[in-house]
């Protein structure tokens, strides 16, 4: 898919020399040095990474890790202190003041803040259109949009309030709304859902991605929130002291974490609601087809070590489950023919699912079918794979087996 | 201690002389313009019968600042008229407000850019430090050498004592709004000028109303001193109280200049709380 925005060595050092301190860390030298010998903080340290069109990425990391840094430099609400940022071809670290300003309200005004900065001497209303006014759009449009997105994020009868009068789950609300108004193609979000409680949250998410399907803009979301970065993010970015440890769908991270950083990250994850059955399935080598003939079929059972198989017809096409047991005790009735063919009554309807039902809902099809592993098939009743029991419950028990990161790390966060 | 004097007064005379030559034309006009103001303030409001007036100021206290004020107004303004002070008080209030015209026309920009800009601000900061160690009076020297006795230098004298807490607060209050609003009307992609216009100034707004306040009480207490200077007003009757002893005299001018200074404080404090409480 093609890029949207793609980040390049991006570095931000607060300080007065943010050169020198950046050729120091080149040269080897650590942040708490930079720190120690330069008083120079290390937000984000050369940085590299890519957002596809139409994608939400996450940017996910302790408190302090270069999440909220991270982000503004990519508006360059942050002057960069090295790197490039390249959006749409447009390197934003060669645009000066105006071309930038341009470059914002057609591309990204639209901004969502951690800390919800919502003007106070505006109402509700009009701190939603305050984007929308910057740009002059006329009165009845502007209000019009506004009201939309009031509704949106669910606070109609509040538009002649103050923020002074929200709570500060509303507050964010309209911190929401305002960015949502814009037409950006880019949505930058600080924590958007933070200060909300949990259903509503839930709800906003749900709009969220809602909205993504629809209006298909390219999102940036911060959260130190697992459960949300998961839920969201087509990918999601792991930081760690200003760098980025790895970027990846939640399967990657989940199933293939890069360190033991990540690893302790996502250990308190449910894992049943985020691994599907792709990531659990074996490939369909253990199967057997229909026009094999039972002897021809109990060899394989037998050779596989196997209790029983998955049953094709050539086309691939599943056909159902065949049990060792039976298979012997029908053969051994008619021990005398040749030939003998297939009984429609040995081949068990079997559990099937597809490639993206999440673990959680594989383990009721185990409760449902008395036989045999899980077909994993495609829409046109190909077999893609076989689950095992094992393979599913190894799967859910990894987090479990590696208590002693879990330990160390808790000290550290 | 030695026999060679410093030519201090000379050299001032010099460059007050310099000044007056090259920038004469440019004084005339200030100084018209000032009067103008002034005198239009000051006859505009006398024109009306006083019972009128006092009730179009009682009626705008109320509005700002609530009934009980009113009512300490209307009597004040009542008592004043009673004692036959009205002229000298319309005449007070018009120097007063002439030159706080002219404070927050100087003072707002100049607050501004201190706030834009941190040299400039470098820069005027021990200006206006000097200014405000300088006793009240001191003020007048200037004011007369530059444009004589009268009303006008009255006006001028107020208006510079009183400038210093407007830029001060102005400057302040822009400085403390919280950078995460100027962010995000930056993200926004607004230019200097709605930057200024929508986010700094509106949340600066408490703050300059106060240096508004300050500035206002200042210039009143500046204003009856520039009696001396012949500016005229409620000063003149202190005044000539005090030279010639009249107790009584002095003490009903004091007297009204207090009620002016009350209504004028409750009017202006009220202007930085009443949009947000009202709404
Ligand atoms: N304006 C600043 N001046 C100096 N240091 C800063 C500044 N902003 C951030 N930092 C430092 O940069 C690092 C990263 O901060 P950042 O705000 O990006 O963290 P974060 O991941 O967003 O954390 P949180 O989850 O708490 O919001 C921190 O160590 C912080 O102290
Ligand atoms: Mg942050």
């Amino acid at each position: 898919m093609e890029d949207k925005i793609t980040v390049k060595n991006l570095s931000k050092i607060f300080g007065n020399n943010p050169g020198k301190a950046l050729e120091e860390l080149r040269k080897g030298k650590s942040k708490d040095d930079i720190l120690g010998e330069m008083n120079h903080k290390v937000g984000v340290h050369e940085v590299s990474f890519s957002v596809r069109k139409s994608e939400i990425f996450v940017l996910m990391g302790l408190s302090g890790s270069g999440k909220s840094t991270l982000l503004r430099l990519i508006n360059r609400l942050h002057e960069p202190s090295g790197g490039e940022i390249i959006i749409d071809g447009t390197d934003l670290t060669k645009l000066n003041k105006k071309q930038l300003r341009e470059f914002r309200r057609k591309h990204f005004c639209g901004m969502v803040f951690q800390n919800f900065a919502i003007l106070p001497h505006l109402t509700v209303q009009e701190n939603v259109e305050f984007g929308l006014e910057l740009q002059s759009v006329d009165k009845e449009t502007r209000a019009a949009k506004a009201l939309e997105v009031i509704k949106m994020v669910g606070l109609e009868g509040n538009e002649n309030s103050y923020p002074a009068e929200l709570s500060g789950g509303m507050q964010q609300r309209v911190g929401l709304a305002r960015g949502l108004a814009v037409d950006a193609d880019i949505l930058l979000m600080d924590e958007a859902f933070s200060a909300l409680d949990p259903i509503i949250r839930r709800q906003m998410q749900d709009e969220l991605l809602e909205i993504q399907d629809r209006m298909q803009k390219t999102i940036i979301f911060v959260t130190h929130d697992l459960d949300e970065a998961f839920r969201l993010g087509n990918r999601i970015a792991i930081m760690k002291d200003g760098k980025i440890v790895q970027v990846g769908s939640a399967e990657d991270i989940i199933s293939k974490p890069a360190d033991d950083y990540v690893k302790a990250f996502v250990e308190d994850m449910d894992r049943s609601a985020i691994l599907t059955a792709a990531s659990v399935m074996h490939p369909p080598e253990d199967t057997a087809f229909i026009g094999d003939g039972p002897r021809t079929i109990l060899r394989k059972i037998r050779k596989k070590g196997l209790t029983g198989i998955l049953i094709t017809n050539t086309r691939k096409e599943l056909k159902g489950y065949v049990r060792a047991v039976e298979l012997a005790d029908y053969i051994n009735q008619h021990k005398d023919s040749e030939n003998i063919p297939m009984d429609e009554k040995l081949i068990h309807e079997t559990a099937a699912t597809d490639q993206n039902t999440p673990l959680s809902d594989i383990i009721n099809l185990y409760t449902e079918h008395e036989y045999g592993p899980i077909a994993v098939t495609g829409d046109d009743n190909k077999l893609k794979g076989v689950i095992v029991k094992g393979a599913v419950i190894a799967a859910l028990s990894e987090s479990y087996s590696h208590p002693e990161n879990g330990k160390s790390l808790d000290k550290n966060l | 201690m030695f026999s060679y004097r410093i030519p201090l007064r000379q050299w001032i005379t010099t460059v007050v002389e310099y000044l007056e030559r090259e920038l004469g034309p440019a004084f005339d006009g200030f100084s018209a313009f000032v009067y103008f103001l002034v005198d239009n303030l000051k006859e505009g409001m006398l024109f009306l019968p006083p019972i009128v007036l006092i009730l179009l100021i009682a009626a705008l206290t109320w509005y700002m600042a609530g009934w009980k004020n009113s009512i300490v107004a209307f009597l004040g303004l009542l008592l004043s008229e009673n004692i036959g002070l009205w002229e000298a008080f319309v005449e007070t209030l018009a120097l007063v407000l002439s030159a706080e015209i002219l404070v927050v026309t100087v003072g707002l920009p100049l607050g501004i850019w201190s706030a834009r800009s941190d040299r400039f601000n470098s820069i005027l900061r021990p200006i206006l430090d000097f200014m405000q160690t300088m006793p009240a009076f001191v003020y007048l020297i200037p004011a007369v050498m530059f444009f004589g006795l009268g009303l006008v230098p009255g006006v001028v004298a107020t208006f510079v004592f009183a400038l210093p807490p407007l830029i001060r607060l102005t400057n302040l209050g822009i400085r403390q709004v919280p950078i995460e609003l100027v962010e995000a009307a930056d993200a926004f992609g607004a230019t200097e000028m709605q930057k200024l216009l929508k986010v700094q100034i509106p949340v600066a707004r408490p703050t300059i109303l106060a240096g508004v306040n300050q500035s206002i009480m200042l210039g009143l207490s500046m204003v009856v001193i520039a009696a001396m200077i012949g500016a005229g007003g409620l000063g003149e009757d202190v005044l000539r109280g005090i030279q010639r002893l009249q107790v009584g005299q002095g003490f009903e001018a004091g007297l009204v200049v207090v009620i002016l200074a009350i209504i004028l404080d409750r009017i202006t404090a009220g202007l930085g709380v009443r949009k947000n409480a009202a709404k």
